[in-house]
C-alpha cells in the first residue's frame, strides 16, 4: 500500500514538471512576437544610424530633393513624404465615407440576408492581393480617366490612391460596424421611443456611442494607406516627385523601397541604407497612428 | 388638434421618412461601389487573361517570349514557400494564443505581450520585408532563398493566426474547462484533450484566412530580394541524398506567383499585360478560393456547434 501511495505521488511530481515545461514552451511562443517588434526596431535603428552618420538629419528632413542614386546625391523625405500623403489622401477621400456609410447602413438599416451575404463579400474584397489592385488601376482606372482627362500621364498618383481607398473600404466598414453593433438596444429604443427615424437614430444616437471604435477603423485605414505598397509602385510610377497634385505621377516612401529592392545595390552602400531610413520613417507613422488608436479606445470609449 | 397642426406634424414625419429613404438607397449604392468595382476588376481580368490558360502556361517557365512565357517556376515557388510558412507560423501562432487564454497571468508582460500583438498586426508588410532583410539574408545567411521568404511571411500571419486563435478558444464556454478541471485534468490535459479539438475548425478559418493573405504579399517578397526571373526549379522537397540533401530546396532560388505578375506588370509590352492578367486571374482565384473555404468553414462550424 505504501508503494503505491509515493508511486503516485512521484508520478504526480513528474506531471506537474512537465506541466511547466508546456507552459514555458507556450509562453516562449507568445514571447515570441516582442522579439518580432524588438528586432524591427534593431534592424531598422542599426542601419539607419550608419546613414545618418553620413546624411545630417536636417538635411534628411528638409533638403527639397530626393536623388541617392545619383552622383549629386540628396536625402529629402519630404520627397517621399509627399507621394505617400497625396496618395493616402486620394484613398481616405473615397473610403472614409464610403466605409462609414456601408458600416451605418449594414448595423442600422440592412435586413439579416443583406448583411450576411455583404460582410463576407466586403471581407473577399479585402483580400484580394494588391498587386491584382495595382494591374487594375494601372490597366483600368487609369485609362478611364484619361477619357475624362486627357492630360493625365499614365502613371499618377489619382488613380493609385482611388484603388486604394476601393481597398480599404473593408477595413472601415468592417471594424466601423462592429463598434456600432456594440452600442446596446436600449439607446436605440430610447431614441425610437422619442419618435426618432432610423437615420435620426444613426447619426444622433449610435454615431456618438460608437466614435471611439469608428476612430479606430479610421486610424487602421490610414495606416493601411501610408504603408500600402505595390499599388502604387505598379500604378504611380516610380519617380520621386515634391507635389502635392495627385494627376502627377510620383515616388512614395514604400515604392521608393520595392524600386531600390529590384535593383541590385551592394550590401552596405548608402543606397541600401537608405531603405532603412525610409523604412525607419514609415514604421514611426505607423506606430504614431497605432498609438493614437490605442488611445482613443482607451479614453472615449464609453462603457455601458 | 386642429388640422392645421396636424399637417405640420405629418409633413415633417413624411420628411423624415424621405431622408431615411434617401439613406438607404446611399447606403446600398455605396455597397454597390465595392461589388461593382470587384466584377468589373474580375471580368477585366478575365476577359483579357482567360484565353491565355492552357496547359502550357502552367507548364512553362517565365520567358523573353510573352507567348512561350509561363508561370511554372511562379507556382512551385508559391507552393513550397506557404509550405514553410504554414509549418512556422501555425505552431507557434497557436501555441501562443493557447498561452494569452489558458495561462497567462494578469500582469505586465501579459500586457505588454497583448498590446505587441495588436501593433504588430499594424506594421506595414513591406517593414517585414526590411526586417527579414536585415536579419534572415545578410544577419543568419540565408540569402535570398525559399526559407527566408516563407520565414518573413510566417511572421507576418502570426498575430491573424494568434488573434484567431483567441477568437475561437474564447467561444468555448466555461463549463468545459471547468467539467476538466473537476475530473482532476491538469491545465496541459484540458487544453490537450478539450480546448484544442473543439477550437480546431475556428483556428483552421484563421489560418486559412492568413495563408491567402500570404499568398498575395508581394511588397516584403521583393524587398528581400527575389529574383524575378526563374527559369528552373528548386530541388523537390525531401527527395535530396540525406541527412544534409533532404533541405536543399529550402536554400533555393526561387520566385512566386506575385511577383511573377509584378514583373509582367511593369513591362511594356502589351503581350506581357496579358500574361499578367492571366497570372492576376489564378492569383486572385487561389485566394477567393481561400477565403470561401474560410467562410464555408465558419458557416458550417456556426451551424453545428450548440454548446
Amino acid at each position: 500500500m505504501t508503494e503505491h501511495v509515493s508511486d503516485r505521488l512521484s508520478r504526480k511530481a513528474s506531471r506537474h514538471v512537465k506541466e511547466r515545461i508546456i507552459e514555458f514552451l507556450l509562453f516562449g511562443a507568445a514571447a515570441f512576437s516582442v522579439f518580432i517588434t524588438v528586432a524591427i526596431v534593431y534592424v531598422l535603428v542599426k542601419e539607419s544610424w550608419v546613414f545618418f552618420e553620413t546624411v545630417p538629419l536636417s538635411d534628411f528632413l528638409f533638403d527639397t530633393q530626393w536623388t541617392p542614386l545619383f552622383d549629386d546625391a540628396h536625402y529629402g523625405i519630404m520627397v517621399l513624404l509627399s507621394g505617400t500623403l497625396t496618395s493616402s489622401g486620394v484613398a481616405l477621400l473615397v473610403a472614409i465615407p464610403l466605409g462609414t456609410i456601408i458600416a451605418l447602413y449594414l448595423s442600422e438599416f440592412a435586413g439579416f440576408t443583406v448583411r450576411e451575404v455583404a460582410k463576407p463579400f466586403l471581407e473577399l474584397l479585402g483580400g484580394v492581393p494588391t498587386i491584382v489592385y495595382g494591374y487594375f488601376a494601372l490597366t483600368f482606372i487609369t485609362p478611364l480617366l484619361q477619357k475624362i482627362y486627357p492630360d493625365l500621364p499614365g502613371f499618377n498618383l489619382l488613380s493609385a490612391g482611388l484603388v486604394m481607398g476601393i481597398m480599404i473600404i473593408p477595413y472601415v466598414a468592417s471594424l466601423s460596424e462592429d463598434a456600432m453593433r456594440a452600442v446596446p438596444m436600449a439607446l436605440r429604443e430610447g431614441s425610437y421611443a422619442m419618435g426618432a427615424t432610423r437615420l435620426q437614430t444613426a447619426l444622433w444616437v449610435v454615431t456618438p456611442a460608437a466614435t471611439s471604435g469608428i476612430a479606430s477603423a479610421y486610424i487602421l485605414g490610414i495606416s493601411r494607406a501610408v504603408g500600402e505598397t505595390m499599388i502604387l509602385a505598379v500604378a504611380a510610377g516610380m519617380q520621386p516627385n515634391l507635389t502635392f497634385n495627385p494627376t502627377e505621377p510620383g515616388a512614395t516612401i514604400t515604392s521608393y523601397i520595392v524600386q531600390v529592392a529590384l535593383g541590385d545595390l551592394p550590401h552596405g552602400s548608402i543606397g541600401y541604407q537608405t531603405i532603412f531610413a525610409a523604412g525607419l520613417t514609415l514604421l514611426l507613422m505607423t506606430l504614431a497612428f497605432n498609438l493614437l488608436g490605442y488611445w482613443l479606445r482607451k479614453h472615449y470609449r464609453e462603457v455601458y | 388638434m386642429n388640422a392645421d397642426k396636424l399637417q405640420r406634424i405629418r409633413s415633417i414625419i413624411s420628411r423624415a421618412k424621405r431622408w431615411d429613404l434617401f439613406f438607404t438607397l446611399l447606403g446600398i449604392l455605396s455597397l454597390m461601389v465595392g461589388v461593382l468595382t470587384f466584377t468589373v476588376l474580375f471580368v477585366d481580368m478575365a476577359i483579357q487573361g482567360v484565353p491565355r490558360l492552357s496547359m502550357d502556361f502552367f507548364t512553362s517557365f517565365p520567358s523573353r517570349r510573352a507567348a512561350n512565357a509561363g508561370i511554372l517556376s511562379a507556382w512551385v515557388g508559391t507552393v513550397l514557400v506557404m509550405l514553410l510558412t504554414a509549418l512556422a507560423a501555425v505552431p507557434l501562432g497557436v501555441a501562443a494564443g493557447v498561452y494569452l487564454e489558458e495561462y497567462a497571468p494578469k500582469n505586465w508582460i501579459t500586457d505588454i505581450i497583448e498590446i505587441n500583438i495588436s501593433n504588430l498586426a499594424g506594421i506595414p508588410s513591406i517593414v517585414y520585408g526590411l526586417l527579414a532583410l536585415g536579419l534572415f539574408v545578410y544577419y543568419f545567411g540565408f540569402g535570398q532563398s525559399i526559407l527566408s521568404a516563407g520565414l518573413t511571411l510566417a511572421l507576418l500571419i502570426l498575430p491573424v493566426i494568434i488573434v484567431a486563435t483567441r477568437e475561437a478558444i474564447r467561444a468555448i464556454p466555461q463549463s468545459i474547462h471547468e467539467g476538466s478541471y473537476a475530473c482532476g485534468a491538469t491545465t496541459w490535459q484540458t487544453v490537450r484533450d478539450h480546448i484544442l479539438p473543439y477550437s480546431s475548425a475556428g483556428i483552421l478559418t484563421g489560418v486559412i484566412i492568413g495563408m491567402a493573405r500570404a499568398i498575395g504579399e508581394t511588397a516584403p517578397i521583393i524587398t528581400i530580394g527575389a529574383l524575378t526571373f526563374i527559369a528552373f526549379l528548386p530541388p523537390a522537397p525531401f527527395t535530396g541524398e540525406p541527412p544534409a540533401g533532404l533541405f536543399d530546396w529550402i536554400f533555393a532560388p526561387f520566385t512566386v506567383m506575385p511577383i511573377q505578375m509584378f514583373n509582367w506588370t511593369s513591362r511594356p509590352e502589351a503581350a506581357f499585360a496579358v500574361n499578367a492578367a492571366a497570372a492576376g486571374f489564378v492569383l486572385v482565384f487561389m485566394t477567393l478560393a481561400m477565403n470561401g473555404l474560410a467562410i464555408y468553414v465558419r458557416y458550417r462550424l456556426r451551424k453545428n456547434i450548440k454548446w
